[in-house]
């Protein structure tokens, strides 16, 4: 077991939140097709309001502080913010669209003592890339801001949403991550809007692309053993926890809003009205989320692919059960594999005649 | 008998207390360490005004019970693998908080 392991076990054992994820501003500069945000201001917390936070996290143990947006270099305050960061030595990863980052504000990030900057790219074509942020010329800033990054030294990896509209680009953004010498990462997940909105859905990829994506050696590394059956589920499967959402990690929303997990809303506290140990302590949604074991899951419980699903209780929740199965990933595990999921047959169509009729004997 | 050095933490560094262990990443390379409690003790008193001698014999000594000469020896190679990474920076002379 890594060092690192080691630590989240121990933060698991201890109730430790190791993991923050943290949203500074809803505001961008962009406007992706796929955003699940509403980017109008309803109240963004404060500078001191997100230092006191900061000082609560940091007293509650937490290691590493994920920053983002919206973009996060809407907020004019954002420098000041990393800085407190810093100061209270958290391990601080930005997430940009890199738009607003020039040579001064690379040199700034490296000073901080920044860990990483996760930059999304949706294609190296501009026509492309500019059409999914509907911000023309975005392509060209973001790139200038991965040049400006790298030359101060500074971990760059390059996200990459995979939809519809992009899908055939996913290896000229990875080509153009190797150019630029930094890391590349694919994700196939669209999410619906936080306020339930699924219309964003119809932009996923479809199950066929999806199979082509877990067949490329370059994405998924050994494609034999990554698309292999999944094993028999044991006892420590059964136990297991789905994830570190709620367990070690939460999200803290613009507005103080704490959450399981930026992909799962289910609002779990206020930290304009509470402090932060009191909702990750105290808070009934959270216990209920730390609650769910997989033999507790009344579908994915039965599932053949239950010990190496990808199951996103947040994804599960938008579609009603937290306990529930997440159709995105059950047709992950289907594409990966081509064995369909405990949901998949469940909702499959009943072939029989709709009435059967008894003649009277 | 330790020479006298003074020791100061890095500012280029992420740490956390987790259940009496310190977690230390360097922001450099991303080397991650975790100290025990003896290492943790002499970290956090890294001030960069604190004499590396007076960290074991006031700190170390009272607190673990050891034998001073062997804690100074096992301070001193602490010291001396954390400074290699860059994550605790060395002086003869005590440490401004400018130069960290």
């Amino acid at each position: 077991m890594s060092l690192l392991a080691e630590m989240n076990q121990k933060a698991l054992g201890l109730g430790i939140p190791l993991s923050v994820h943290l949203d500074v501003t809803y505001r961008c500069n962009e406007r992706c097709v796929h955003c699940y945000l509403d980017h109008d201001d309803h109240g963004e917390m404060t500078t001191v309001e997100i230092k006191d936070i900061l000082n609560q996290l940091s007293d509650a143990g937490v290691f590493f502080l994920t920053l983002s947006g919206g973009e996060v270099l809407m907020r004019r305050d954002f420098f000041e913010i990393v800085e407190h960061a810093r100061r209270l030595l958290f391990n601080v990863k930005l997430k940009t669209n890199g738009v607003m980052i020039r040579e001064a504000e690379a040199r700034r990030i490296r000073e901080l003592g920044v860990e990483q900057v996760q930059i999304s790219v949706y294609s190296h074509r501009p026509e492309i890339h500019d059409a999914i942020t509907k911000l023309p010329g975005s392509l060209k800033r973001t790139i200038e801001a991965i040049r400006f990054l790298k030359s101060q030294g500074l971990k760059v990896v390059i996200a990459n949403v995979l939809m519809a509209g992009n899908f055939f680009d996913n290896t000229g953004v990875m080509a153009l991550a190797n150019e630029l010498g930094v890391s590349y990462t694919l994700d196939p997940t669209i999410t619906p809007k936080m306020d339930g909105d699924t219309s964003v859905l119809a932009l996923r990829i479809p199950g066929s692309d999806l199979k082509q994506v877990f067949r490329s050696s370059e994405l998924v590394g050994n494609v034999e053993e990554f698309c292999a059956p999944p094993p028999a589920p044991d006892d420590d499967i059964m136990d297991g926890l789905p994830c570190s959402a709620g367990h070690t990690a939460c999200y803290i929303s613009p507005y103080g809003d704490v959450f399981p997990c930026v992909q799962f809303p289910l609002p779990s506290g206020n930290l304009r009205r509470q402090k932060f140990s009191d909702i990750w302590q105290n808070s009934p949604q959270l216990k209920d989320v730390r609650s769910i074991r997989a033999r507790d899951l009344p579908t994915c419980s039965t599932c053949a692919h239950v010990g190496t699903c990808t199951r996103c209780p947040g994804l599960a929740y938008m579609e009603g059960n937290m306990r529930g199965a997440s159709s995105a990933d059950c047709e992950k595990s289907f594409q990966r594999t081509g064995i369909p999921s405990a949901n998949m047959l469940l909702k499959a169509p009943v072939v029989g005649p709709l009435i059967q009729i008894q003649a009277a004997v | 008998m330790i020479a006298e050095k003074y020791i100061a933490r890095s500012s280029a560094i992420a740490a956390r207390l987790i259940g009496g262990e310190m977690m230390i990443m360097s922001a450099v390379d991303s080397t991650f360490f975790t100290l025990n409690e003896v290492a943790t003790v002499i970290w956090q008193a890294a001030d960069g005004r604190t004499p590396l001698a007076d960290i074991v014999v006031n700190r170390i000594c009272p607190e673990f019970e050891v034998d001073a000469e062997q804690a100074g020896r096992d301070a001193e190679q602490f010291v001396s693998e954390l400074s290699q990474h860059g994550i605790l920076l060395v002086s003869e002379t005590p440490i401004t908080p400018e130069v960290r």
